[in-house]
């Protein structure tokens, strides 16, 4: 097994940023199989079902050998969840998992907060352990961000979720709120885990590791990073006179792309609005049925088998809606973030560029024969090509994982309504009480075969 | 609707702007009837929520009935106008009532209850202003009927409909019309009883599925199409990516197919709706045989009733005795003996109207019971016919629903393998 090569304290990334992961995709990873199949069952799993066949037939341990635990529901659906992200670590097999799981709310008499246990599983020499688990909050997430927005601003730095919410509107510690946001972190966390550059930063070791973060906070800009990235970009207020081709096809692609997710979310939330519209007529609908078998002799049975199957439709419809709003809605929101950080890195980069711009014109004005170009200029060049590697490899990146994520996601939309029909056509299975359903079922069964043969 | 309120001195305008209007107010001055003392207009319709029998809410739409008393007025001088709201169905209750009370008149109709049983966003539904305005001068019309009717105009229950605004509904219901008939029946069949029953509920019962059903089905449609904007939205992103286009592209289409399917679904459906319809109009023939068994039940036992004091007169008379209290017989009294000329004159002349009446008895016995036992025997028939339409109609429904989750199964599945293409 291939592990990290670097010396031990060292904590260099294992590849230079600026070579893209391009060999990378020629690799199998170690637990992939038909990569849809997987995906679409990972989108919908609850830690209560049995593993896909598929994952379960398995050899499941960790690439240094560690057996996996499956037994526990935690790591059951974490399985599943690593299988939702393709790694792309540079050449290399993952030896870095993260999870976040297990919410719990804390009330305190200044305030009452969540907190979700985060885990992770190492054989990288920069963790001491490896085995953490360590229970964070929303704030020390967002502290993360920032510290590696600040620390890697070539970088793409993945996005959370909304921060704020509106007290009336939305209930914060609803279960449904707290799952939709769980996911979200642990997403935000294994894009960083999987990245090649960002999983080696020092605050997120940090923040995956430390029992108490709130000391490490305090220390602030007093830490240097180890990676000795004192990164001071001077946004001066150059004006960048044009962006290269590449960056400027990717900031029109991200304004197109927002609109479109803007576009797609609204009708989302349309189409909800319009089934939970549909449930409330269709609550009213099932009782009549009820009603009139309740004055019928014979047409007593078909009559109260309609009913059930308007209230069986009724909580499949409601499921849907459901599932669309904890499931697809949220996604479709984070990449619009996502989009607008990027478009902020560009903008960043942009000034980079100009900088370097325009300390060369000034050093070219001065007319000096000078063999060679001053440091000070040359610096900034390095900044520039630097930049521009990582935000190219970082984009490359980003376009693939969108891929699959949109992929996933849609297939995701198109599987519960499916699910949604099958429920409808099966009604219940075996139940007693809905005898005459199944009763019904056969004679439309028999029915419409007859109706078939006969033409 | 403007109203020329403030028409001078000369005799009251009759409201619409129709001539028909005109013509019926010309007409109905001619008789002697209420449209001569006040005028009477349905000026408003407003919208009102509030909570129904069960306690659930509902909208529903109020009339507002205005009258002014006719007078020869004073230079510039106008009547004062009352006013009252009155809804619906409390019309209804009211011409159920002059239907009950005067069962010899032809009472006007109302307007239509409701808009059609329709389901598509743009047809009419109560709530829908030209429904209501056509509504409203429906309403108006038939209080204009009423109050020119000789014999209909004269009842208080009416009168007070247009004036008195509280405790009208306890006042027509205390008059007990509702009961009448069933009441003065001494032996009504059972099985009639129950069987207008049945049909008074089955009437109910269906026309409120078809109202809910029409929601449903606009809903339901509503949200088919929505999902059509998806396939445009997924055609334009589709441009700006590149592995991602094609699978986008067509699994947009798909979102079209869905979207339009919805209508063929629906148009299927109206034929289910058009079943259950059918019945509900059959509801109404029954509840006709029904009256017509209350009608010649009530003859007979008025016949009966009357044929028994006949022949209790013609004892007395012939006896001597008074059995009953009468007038007559009080006055006869009172005021002298009658010869027994005249005494045997009455009795013959009873003797012959009680013959007559055994015979009237007979043959309205012999046709009572005839038409028991067709309009049973035929009900029977009804009622299996009823449960053979209805059956393979429900059937049907069931089948039409799983063909259309079948047909939606067939789209997403399409969709998720151009959505695994991407």
């Amino acid at each position: 097994m291939s592990g990290p090569a670097a010396a031990p304290g060292s904590g260099t990334p294992k590849a230079l940023p600026s070579s893209g992961p391009r060999s990378l995709r020629d690799m199998p990873h170690p637990l992939a199989p038909a990569a849809s199949e997987e995906a679409a069952a990972a989108l919908s799993p609850s830690p209560d079902l049995p593993l896909p066949r598929s994952i379960a037939d398995k050899d499941l341990s960790l690439p240094n050998g560690t057996p996996v635990d499956t037994s526990s529901p935690a790591s059951s659906s974490s399985l599943l969840n690593r299988l939702q992200l393709d790694d792309d670590l540079d050449g290399e097999t993952r030896d870095l998992f993260v999870t976040v799981d297990d919410p719990k709310k804390h009330v305190c008499t200044m305030e009452t907060y969540i907190t979700y246990r985060v885990t992770t599983k190492t054989t990288r020499a920069e963790f001491d352990l490896p085995e953490y688990s360590v229970r964070r909050r929303y704030q020390d997430f967002d502290w993360l961000r920032n510290k590696l927005e600040e620390s890697q601003p070539t970088h793409l730095i993945p996005p959370l979720p909304e921060k704020f919410v509106m007290k009336g509107v939305v209930d914060r510690f609803s279960e449904e709120f707290v799952e939709t946001r769980r996911k979200a972190l642990d997403k935000f966390l294994k894009r960083i885990a999987d990245h090649p550059v960002l999983s080696f930063n020092e605050h997120f070791n940090v923040f995956l590791t430390a029992k108490d973060l709130n000391a490490y906070k305090k220390q602030g800009m007093a830490l240097l990073s180890k990676m000795g990235e004192s990164v001071k970009y001077v946004t001066g207020g150059y004006k960048l006179r044009s962006r290269p081709l590449e960056f400027a096809a990717m900031g029109e692609y991200l304004d197109v792309f927002a609109l479109k997710l803007g576009t797609i979310d609204r009708i989302a939330q349309r189409i909800i609005k319009e089934q939970l519209e549909y449930l409330v007529e269709l609550r009213e609908y099932g009782p009549v049925y009820s009603t009139w078998g309740g004055l019928e002799v014979e047409l007593g049975e078909p009559l109260e088998g309609v009913s059930a199957c308007i209230g069986n439709c009724c909580t499949a419809l409601e499921e849907l809606s459901e599932d669309m709003t904890e499931d697809f809605l949220p996604v479709l929101r984070e990449y619009i973030l996502y989009s607008e950080s990027m478009k902020n890195v560009l903008k960043k980069r942009d000034q980079v560029q100009a900088e370097y711009e325009a300390k060369l014109e000034a050093v070219a004005l001065k007319k000096e024969d000078r063999p060679k170009v001053p440091t000070d200029v040359e610096k900034c060049q390095d900044r520039v090509e630097c930049f521009n590697a990582d935000l190219k490899a970082d984009m490359e990146r980003w376009q693939n994982s969108k891929r699959q994520d949109f992929r996933q996601l849609l297939m995701g939309m198109a599987d519960k309504n499916i699910q949604y029909y099958e429920k409808l056509i099966s009604c219940s299975t075996g139940d007693e009480d809905h005898a005459f359903e199944i009763g019904l079922l056969y004679m439309i069964e028999t029915w419409s075969e007859g109706i078939v043969v006969c033409n | 609707m403007e109203r020329s309120r403030e028409d001078g001195p000369e005799p009251p305008p009759l409201p619409p702007e129709e001539p028909a209007a005109e013509q019926r107010g010309r007409a109905a001055a001619m008789e002697d009837c209420l449209l001569k003392k006040i005028e009477i207009s349905v000026s408003e319709a407003e919208k009102r929520t509030g909570r129904n029998a069960v306690n659930m809410q509902e909208t529903y739409t109020a009339y507002l009935i205005e009258t002014r008393a006719v007078e020869s007025q004073t230079e510039g001088q106008c009547s004062p106008v009352d006013s009252l709201w009155r809804r619906y169905s409390e019309f209804e209750l009211l011409r159920n009532y002059l239907l009950v009370t005067f069962p010899h008149i032809v009472v006007p109709p109302l307007p239509e209850k409701r808009a059609e049983f329709v389901w598509h966003k743009l047809s009419a539904d109560n709530m829908d202003p030209d429904f209501v305005e056509r509504r409203r001068i429906g309403l108006e019309n038939f209080l204009l009927r009423v109050a020119s009717h000789p014999i209909l105009c004269q009842d208080k229950i009416f009168y007070s409909f247009l004036t008195q605004e509280g405790g009208w509904k306890e006042m027509v219901n205390e008059t007990g019309f509702q009961l009448k008939l069933v009441l003065e029946l001494k032996n009504p069949d059972k099985r009639f009883t129950e069987l207008k029953h049945y049909s008074d509920e089955l009437q109910s019962v269906i026309s409120h599925l078809l109202r809910v059903r029409a929601r449903v089905a606009d809903r339901l449609y509503g949200v088919y199409k929505v999902h059509g904007n998806y396939g445009r939205v997924f055609s334009e992103w589709s441009a700006i990516e590149k592995e991602m286009g094609d699978g986008l592209q067509s699994a947009g289409h798909h979102m079209d197919v869905y979207s339009s399917s919805i209508d063929d679904i629906l148009e299927e459906e109206e034929h289910y709706a058009d079943q259950l319809k059918e019945y509900l109009f059959y509801a109404e023939a029954l509840r006709a045989v029904c009256r017509k068994h209350e009608l010649m039940q009530y003859d007979l036992e008025m016949a009966a009733q009357d044929l028994t004091s006949k022949k209790q007169q013609c004892e007395e008379l012939a006896t001597g005795t008074v059995r009953t209290f009468s007038l007559k017989g009080m006055t006869s009294k009172l005021f002298g003996q009658e010869t027994p000329e005249q005494r045997e004159a009455k009795i013959k002349v009873l003797e012959e109207q009680i013959h007559e009446g055994e015979e009237q008895l007979k043959s309205k016995n012999l046709e009572g019971r005839d038409f028991v036992k067709t309009a049973w025997a035929d009900i029977e028939r009804f009622k299996e016919q009823k449960n053979r339409d209805l059956k393979e109609a429900l059937i049907s429904y069931a089948v039409m629903q799983i063909s259309m989750c079948k047909k939606g199964i067939q789209v997403w599945t399409n969709a998720k393998e151009c959505f695994s293409k991407m």
